[in-house]
């Protein structure tokens, strides 16, 4: 077999056997499980507690009955209770926890009802909220009533205004298409960086492995760095492959499975509805060219360090390329269209997460991600030609080594003259 | 045809490293690579290997320049041992003799006889973290000749070992050389040079010094040592005319002189003086010339 094969298949083979990597695959499986399933979780933990019990004093005699109704409409698993003793009594059987709180009451000079809410908390705010939400419908009632207006008459006062709207491009994304897109590209796009961080780190630091325990001299006597450096990068895209692959599939199944029990809610709200193919792909590419840039980059950046400890400083600049870009991409998630963000989508660095958020949100001619991956692809050509200079000069030298410096004199080993 | 390094020179920026070196090295033959630190051994070596190419010159082997394709003829033990830790020491073995175009099962075969010849068969199944620095070297030692290379090129292979295990090493040594394979090494230690080579060359700040057969050099060095015990005072030799070097011990005195008639003239004129227990003309020591030609700055 060809050395090229033997050290993809090494590098492979000894980086999915290790603790670590399998540690961390087991523990996002785990969140992957537990974030799909989160609806079924919150389910199971609110079952125990059959609604929610509050105390009602009524000072008035004759809020309480049709508050309760509205309640009804609003909430079913809160519980109006009206409450036969003083207010202090109240108190102590809110903080025994007979009841989640205890509203008081009363109507104004103007006969319009007003209330006061106590509770152990207010840190949870939907259930005030919902009592909030009911009063006010009381309160409007009452006031309509007080100035003559017929039923029809406020129907008419809270009808919802016409308002449509159609967009002239073809293929344009409405606004809750947008919103879907949103979430889904969100969530690549943080799919897409941390797996470009995690595996351009990993490429470094195997890198700086061989060399500061000093088996690289030996490799590089039997196999030319270049190829050693490719068939690394390779060795690691396969793994990283190996384990979107696990991710993906198990999130996809557990979606699946979840979405004909619960329509709506969380997973529609993320776009998880019906995932467009496209995105889907455009995701996988980007992945692959920005995976391969940054790998290209961490690999003779890892070359030009002799100590382990000196990666992660030497690899910095990389990364914070990487979350600029990233940070880039969330603030153009809400302003897609600024030039700003069409600018910097041309830039290779950041063509990975910028135009795959352009292209997931946008409806964008088919040369727009077109060029980008051109442009990506040219600079990774470019930059794996000039990695692999470096890295052939870098991998023989030792001794401080954590400036750029050392970049020129890496080349400087590799010339002939 | 061996190998044959004509005219190297190697630059770094204004640095020379290595300063037109031409060398001839015959098939079967160990030759020896004596020099202090900085002088150009490694740089060497690396050009023997392709790692880096020489700013000028040519280094061919058997009428071949050395590159990748040659590379399961070749082995090499690098100055700065280096094997993964983590991995054991079967798995890396085989990873690397496969690199040097091995198949698996020689390598595994190979490997049983290499571990029982230095009576570490357990060692296949542990990493090599859990191993001593000596044991490690041993099996970097594995690592180099486990493909049976034509041309063997050891950089400083019996440093941090302990005498058993050198004495160990070097008779593996001197089985592969028997066999037929080309030997290159480097040594701060000129006693397993002396003992070892035909050939040898001293480099000092990247250029060649003396270059030669042992004896050759020797011979051509002129001057021989003198070993005198006697039960009188000998001082007065020290200003002895022909007497370059002298130096006092317990029982006598041994001095550096420039030809065997000087021993004659030392001889005739202590003869009566009183008894003389030991007169030895030795052949000068390696470490003599090598200080000699390299200063005495050196050690």
């Amino acid at each position: 077999m060809n050395n090229f094969w033997i050290i993809f298949w090494h590098t492979y083979f000894s980086k999915i056997k290790t603790k670590s990597f399998i540690i961390t695959s087991l523990i996002t499986l785990v969140l992957i499980v537990g974030l799909t399933n989160m609806s079924k979780i919150i389910d199971v933990f609110s079952d125990d507690e059959q609604g929610e019990k509050v105390a009602v004093i009524d000072q008035s005699g004759e809020l309480f009955a049709p508050f309760k109704e509205q309640i009804k409409t609003i909430n079913k698993d809160v519980h109006l209770q009206l409450f036969e003793g003083s207010e202090a009594e109240g108190e102590k059987a809110v903080k025994n926890d007979e009841y989640k709180g205890l509203l008081i009451l009363s109507q104004d000079n103007e006969n319009l009802p007003v209330a006061s809410y106590k509770a152990k908390s207010i840190a949870d705010s939907t259930l005030p909220a919902t009592l909030q939400q009911g009063l006010q419908q009381i309160k409007t009632q009452a006031a309509a009533e007080q100035i003559n207006l017929s039923q029809e008459q406020l129907g008419k006062l809270y009808e919802p205004v016409a308002f449509n709207k159609t967009a002239l491009e073809e293929n344009a994304k409405t606004e809750e298409e947008l919103n879907q897109a949103r979430g889904l590209v969100y969530v690549l796009l943080f799919v897409i960086y941390f797996a470009v961080v995690m595996y351009a780190n990993m490429i470094a630091m195997e890198v700086a492995t061989e060399k500061s325990s000093r088996v690289m001299e030996i490799l590089i006597s039997s196999v030319s760095p270049i190829k050693q450096m490719f068939a690394k990068i390779l060795g690691i895209a396969l793994l990283s492959l190996t384990q979107m692959a696990a991710f993906l599939l198990i999130g996809y199944y557990f979606v699946k499975q979840n979405l004909e029990s619960m329509e709506g809610g969380f997973f529609e709200f993320f776009g998880f509805g019906d995932i467009p193919v496209q995105t889907i792909i455009y995701a996988v590419v980007f992945f692959i060219l920005g995976y391969f840039l940054y790998a290209t980059l961490a690999a003779f950046l890892g070359s030009l360090v002799s100590r382990i400890e000196d990666v992660q400083q030497m690899i910095t600049p990389m990364t914070i390329m990487i979350v600029a870009g990233f940070m880039i991409a969330m603030v153009g998630l809400n302003q897609p269209e600024t030039t700003f963000i069409t600018i910097t989508s041309y830039i290779p660095f950041f063509t990975p997460m910028l135009m795959f958020m352009r292209v997931g949100m946008l409806t964008l001619p088919a040369w727009e991600p077109l060029l980008g991956i051109a442009i990506l692809l040219v600079t990774i050509v470019v930059l794996a030609i000039f990695g692999a200079r470096v890295y052939k000069g870098g991998v023989l030298m030792y001794g401080k080594s954590n400036s750029f410096k050392d970049i020129k004199k890496a080349l400087q080993l590799t010339k002939n003259k | 045809m061996g190998l044959q390094l004509e005219h190297v020179t190697k630059r770094f920026g204004n640095f020379t490293a290595v300063n037109d070196l031409s060398i001839s090295i015959p098939e079967k033959e160990m030759f020896g690579f004596l020099g202090g630190n900085g002088a150009g051994k490694t740089t060497t070596f690396r050009m023997i290997l392709g790692l880096i190419d020489a700013s000028e010159g040519e280094i061919t082997w058997d009428g071949q320049t050395i590159d990748y394709s040659t590379s399961p003829l070749i082995g090499y033990l690098p100055e700065e041992r280096g094997l993964y830790p983590k991995l054991k020491v079967k798995d890396q073995i085989v990873y690397l003799a496969r690199l040097r175009g091995m198949q698996k099962q020689d390598v595994l075969k190979e490997l049983d006889y290499w571990l029982s010849r230095f009576k570490v068969p357990e060692y296949a199944e542990k990493k090599v973290e859990e191993l001593s620095k000596g044991n490690q070297q041993k099996i970097q030692f594995i690592t180099a000749v486990i493909h049976k290379p034509k041309l063997l090129i050891l950089d400083e292979p019996f440093s941090g070992l302990d005498p058993v295990n050198v004495e160990q090493l070097k008779d593996a040594v001197l089985e592969l050389k028997n066999n037929g394979t080309t030997i290159v090494f480097s040594s701060h230690r000129m006693e397993h040079v002396e003992e070892m080579c035909e050939h040898l060359c001293i480099m000092h700040k990247g250029k060649p010094v003396v270059q030669g057969a042992l004896k050759e050099i020797k011979r051509a060095f002129g001057r021989k040592n003198l070993v005198i015990h006697a039960d009188f005072s000998l001082e007065f030799l020290k200003n002895y005319p022909g007497v370059t070097r002298s130096r006092q011990t317990t029982e006598g005195i041994h001095l550096q002189i420039e030809g065997e008639e000087i021993a004659e003239g030392i001889l005739k004129e202590i003869v009566g003086k009183g008894f003389i227990r030991k007169f030895v003309l030795e052949e000068p020591s390696l470490n003599d010339i090598f200080i000699e030609k390299v200063g005495a700055s050196y050690e």
